[in-house]
């Protein structure tokens, strides 16, 4: 129940602000703060159990094998401190960043859909849920990048990170899938624990390939890194808080959770370590070069980002400790610097350290915090920064693989915090000091009092972690650690001084060097002077946008045919080749026994056969008198129901029956509107080609059905036949079908039903035409009274049929569709017979609410069993005797099927009356 | 023999259907779809297998196998495919209407002329 409310609480939140007015950015405030922090009291509240080892767990279930589910051990109540505390002073921070006309509501609407997305992410149970998740904080992360619409390069990058990601997300899905083919399930609990069973799996490397795509993808890890220093076009708030502390913490979160069951593997070391080294590097590298504030923060969360990584990658217990602890540092220094970074530029007007300089004096308090936290990030003695460093430079010297990678390894780390040092001697030293400010706009000076409460209190975390390890951080990595590893946590011990050794001479060398460094090349090259480094990243996204565009065009434009024909062409020539493939290839199989005597005299059959197959060639050899092609096409549709009939089939042969009158009603009535005629086609080539194809199609389907009509059935239908009656409560096993064991796809094909009805109405609804066609009117001035008097007659015949056939349909030959069909079939006749007068004005009848009124009622019945306790669309029944019907059987079902019937009825008026509607543009329109 | 009945039948149809969807006018395309679709209807139908005799009405003291019943679930879904397919050609036919007074012709690609003579819309 506690992590039910924990995901869904940000999401309602989310929804109350979108609900509230942009004018007070206090209320909104105030509910996003506050459902942070009642965030936190219900981690609180759970604390003692996860502290004592216990592993929680909530769940309902989704559908087979996926569980709407949550799920929490140490390592996710770890993550979800983080995103629930940062969130809240995230959201204390923003509430001052904001400008007056940006819109709050807004903001913090999105701001917590993604804190709920994130919250999803780590609480996931389930590995579809946990994809699910997170391509919801992709969608989120791109609305709240592209915040400020109307600049490009925040659309721009807003674009590139949710192409970037979402691909992402897409190959972890991939991988997901590939997980739950090996283990059987998609549980997370079932694959951590068959982590043998994946890496023996011939599908391991696919598997660990995809999943990494889609993790690397998500923390900017190279080849992916150029989307984040581009999603710096957000506001600040969410620099800090997607782009450093949670939302690309999800790529090294799911490096972290799956460890156990795709780590420890050649492969994995390889792919994750050789990605986090060269992301480590690079990033650290670029980040010196930068001149934009947030692009140098961004380049180094993307440094050590890599360096997370890489500790994942090294592959032992003590460096996934490692990596956990630098997760929970990185989050505080670097939020409070994005902060710190978001205030300079909130009182300058300015983020360029060209122009910033000196401001030591302007605000000396900020400068403080911004120096704290980036000695922090350096890996300065004292800070967090450091013990985890310390930590990550020990593990690369316990590496027992080849020996190049025993040299490289730390070597490379060394440069690297080297480089580390560099960019944040240069954050220190470029922004605070070194001259004047150049070119401001504003005068400097400190922030409001609230709006450096929350880096003040990041600042102090730095501090506290770095000074006493041991009492403040030390049970939070103790409880995610086990969380992540199980009962594998090895013994690593958190102090500020371990004595002389190789790390601290690691750490020594990297201080001095980087120091060394800065003030070298401020002094041979001046950073300055250095423009923008090219954006190789986005340069080869943009080119792979335009080349799949280009080709796109350019497919269109070598295409032989753009016309209807030529395409259709293609498609069923791809089509024929697909089914041909695989059949000349495996052949059809062993046929099985023929199948049984047709149980009428044979001469019944073959005259169905005769009437069908010359109804057809009758179309095709006429269809250029197309009044006559639609008699002929009747014969055909006639002859299938009877087939239908002697193939014990009588509800598809009355839906048949029913349909063909229609439809035939309708082509009728729209023939009128058209040419009657087709003229003569040129091209002698063109119907060779069709004929070719229409051979070809033919002879395949033909050879295709009768292969399967005579090779054995494995079909599941004895399961709804065995059950129809007891729990459908209908004999009618078609009808039990449709309305009880798959009601939900009756749901969606009526709603398609009534959307296309819908739809062909308002093509036409203020339409108007003018002519011969418009003044004569569909139906001309034929008025015959014979046929209106038999169809008067008719009309209340086929209410009466129509309401007996819905309600034996549960148990006999009937139902809602041919009820529905069977009434409007009456209708439109009568209406035809009146010489298109309606019968009753259609405004006044409003076929629309008839549609709408059947899916409310079918969709209530399935909501109605959820009250008694049941699934959605559980039917329930009782057998009531009436005084004169008999028997009735009164299934919950019934009321199902009574909007199947309202809204058949409906689409089938609205779709056939439409043309009805054209004479004169006015609904229901009178022949002149 | 029943069987290469029906399966030809079915042949004849998809053919017919095939090369009607390949004109060039929209009325004679929606005859082609019209056939189509029944050979869909009938081939998804016969994917049950063929039974006579035995609709799919649950009797009481019979055996609930396939060899006493047609099999239902293709019948369910080819009776609500047949209703969709009734709701598709309504649109396609008002669509088809609409196109020939949009574009003054009939023809699936407007760069054809109309076959008749096209009434023409009021000036908006």
């Amino acid at each position: 129940m506690t992590l039910f409310a924990l995901v869904l609480l940000p999401f309602a939140a989310s929804l109350l602000c979108a609900l509230q007015s942009n004018q007070s950015r206090n209320a909104v405030a105030w509910i996003a703060g506050l459902t942070a922090l009642s965030g936190c009291a219900l981690l609180g509240l759970v604390a003692p159990a996860i502290f004592a080892g216990d592993i929680l767990r909530a769940g309902v279930e989704w559908f087979p094998r996926v569980t709407f589910g949550f799920r929490m051990d140490g390592l996710a109540w770890t993550f979800a401190g983080i995103i629930l505390a940062i969130g809240a002073l995230v959201v204390l921070y923003a509430r001052y960043y904001l400008a007056d006309d940006d819109p709050p509501a807004r903001f913090f609407a999105y701001l917590l859909a993604f804190m709920g997305a994130m919250l999803g992410i780590v609480l996931a149970d389930n590995l579809i849920l946990l994809v699910v998740f997170w391509e919801l904080t992709s969608l989120t992360s791109f609305l709240l990048i592209g915040f400020w619409r109307h600049r490009a390069d925040a659309r721009q990058g807003a674009r590139m990170a949710l192409t970037v990601t979402g691909a992402g997300g897409l190959c972890l899905l991939g991988g997901v899938v590939v997980l739950g083919h090996i283990t059987g399930s998609y549980s997370l609990d079932v694959v951590l624990a068959s982590g043998t069973t994946i890496r023996a799996d011939p599908l391991y490397p696919v598997a660990l390939v995809l999943v990494l795509l889609g993790a690397f993808a998500k923390s900017a890890q190279f080849p992916f890194q150029f989307w984040l220093p581009h999603a710096m076009a957000a506001p600040t708030p969410v620099s800090a808080y997607l782009h450093s502390a949670t939302m690309v913490k999800a790529g090294v979160f799911l490096l972290a959770r799956l460890y156990p069951a795709l780590g420890g593997s050649e492969l994995w070391f390889y792919l994750v370590a050789g990605t986090g080294l060269v992301t480590l590097t690079l990033g650290a590298a670029f980040a010196i070069f930068q001149q934009d504030l947030k692009g140098l923060l961004a380049y180094s969360t993307i440094s050590h980002l890599g360096l997370i990584t890489l500790l994942f990658g090294l592959d032992s217990p003590l460096a996934v400790v490692a990596g956990i602890f630098h997760i929970l540092n990185h989050a505080a220094f670097k939020a409070s610097l994005f902060m710190a970074a978001g205030i300079i530029d909130h009182e300058t007007g300015s983020r360029d350290m060209r122009q910033l300089n000196g401001l030591w004096h302007a605000m000396p308090i900020t400068a403080t915090l911004a120096m704290v936290a980036s000695s922090a990030m350096a890996g300065v003695p004292l800070l967090n920064g450091f013990l985890s460093k310390e930590m990550f430079f020990a593990e690369t010297l316990q590496l027992d693989m080849h020996p190049v990678f025993a040299v490289v390894v730390p070597l490379v780390a060394v440069v690297a915090a080297a480089l580390a040092v560099t960019y944040s001697v240069r954050f220190i030293h470029d922004v605070f000091f070194n001259g004047e400010p150049v070119g401001l706009t504003r005068t400097p000076h400190e922030p409001p009092r609230w709006m450096r409460i929350p880096v003040e209190i990041l600042v102090v975390v730095c501090l506290a972690v770095g000074i006493v390890p041991a009492l403040t951080i030390g049970p939070i990595l103790a409880v995610a650690a086990r969380g992540a590893l199980g009962d594998q946590v090895p013994a690593y011990s958190l102090a500020l001084w371990h004595g002389f050794n190789v790390p601290l001479l690691m750490s020594t060398i990297a201080l001095a060097a980087g120091v060394a460094l800065y003030f070298a090349l401020q002094k041979t090259v001046n950073l300055h002077t250095i423009a923008q480094l090219p954006m190789s990243g986005k340069r080869v996204f943009d080119r792979t946008m335009r080349i799949l565009e280009r080709s796109g065009r350019r497919f269109i434009a070598i295409s032989p045919d753009s016309t209807l024909p030529g395409a259709l062409a293609w498609i069923f020539a791809t089509s024929i080749a697909a089914m041909a493939w695989p059949l000349l290839r495996f052949g059809f199989g062993d046929a099985g026994p023929d199948v049984g005597p047709l149980g009428v005299p044979f001469a019944v059959g073959l005259l169905m056969w005769l009437l069908a197959v010359g109804g057809a060639i009758g179309v095709v050899a006429c269809y250029r008198y197309r009044f006559v092609a639609v008699l002929l096409l009747g014969v055909t549709g006639l002859a299938v129901s009877i087939g239908f009939v002697l193939l014990s089939a009588p509800d598809l042969a009355l839906t048949q029956l029913l349909v063909e009158i229609a439809t035939l009603s309708l082509m009728v009535v729209v023939l009128h509107f058209l040419p009657p005629t087709s003229p003569p086609e040129p091209g002698v080539w063109w119907r060779w080609r069709d004929t070719v194809l229409a051979l070809a199609s033919g002879a395949g389907v033909t050879l295709i059905a009768h292969a399967v009509m005579t090779r054995p059935s494995r079909s599941i239908s004895p399961f709804f036949l065995d059950r129809a009656l007891p729990e459908g409560g209908g004999t009618n096993a078609v009808n039990v079908i449709i309305v009880d064991f798959r009601g939900l796809d009756t749901l969606g094909e009526i709603a398609v039903l009534g959307v296309a009805a819908l739809l062909a109405y308002a093509l036409l609804w203020n339409f108007r035409i003018r002519g011969p066609e418009a003044e004569a009117g569909p139906f001309g001035p034929w008025n015959p009274v014979l046929v209106r008097t038999i169809a008067r007659t008719l009309l209340p015949l086929a209410a009466i049929v129509a309401v007996y056939l819905l309600l034996r349909g549960h148990n006999l030959p009937g139902g809602g569709f041919v009820a529905g069909l069977t009434l409007a079939v009456g209708l439109v006749f009568l209406r035809i017979a009146g010489g298109g007068r309606p019968i009753v004005d259609p405004q006044q009848l409003a076929w629309q609410s008839w549609i709408a009124g059947g899916l409310l009622m079918a969709g209530l019945t399935g909501v109605g069993s959820a009250l008694f306790g049941y699934p959605f669309l559980t039917s329930t029944f009782l057998h009531p005797v009436l005084p004169l019907v008999g028997e009735v059987p009164l299934a919950s079902a019934m009321f199902f099927d009574l909007g199947v019937f309202l809204t058949v009825m409906g689409g089938t008026m609205l779709a056939t009356m439409a043309p009805g509607l054209l004479p004169d543009g006015r609904a229901g329109g009178e022949t002149p | 023999m029943t069987a290469w009945l029906v399966a030809s039948a079915l042949g004849v149809l998809t053919a017919c259907g095939v090369w009607l969807c390949l004109r060039a006018r929209t009325f004679d395309v929606v005859l082609g779809l019209t056939l189509l679709s029944y050979a869909v209807n009938v081939f998804i139908f016969v994917m049950g297998r063929l039974s006579f005799e035995a609709p799919p009405i649950v009797r009481p003291g019979v055996p609930a196998t396939l060899a006493y019943y047609a099999d239902p679930l293709p019948q369910a879904l080819v009776l609500t495919a047949i209703v969709i397919a009734f709701a598709m050609t309504a649109l396609v036919l008002v669509l088809a209407l609409k196109s020939r007074f949009v574009n003054d012709s009939d023809a699936c690609d407007p760069v054809l002329p109309d076959a008749g003579t096209p009434a023409k819309r009021p000036p908006e």
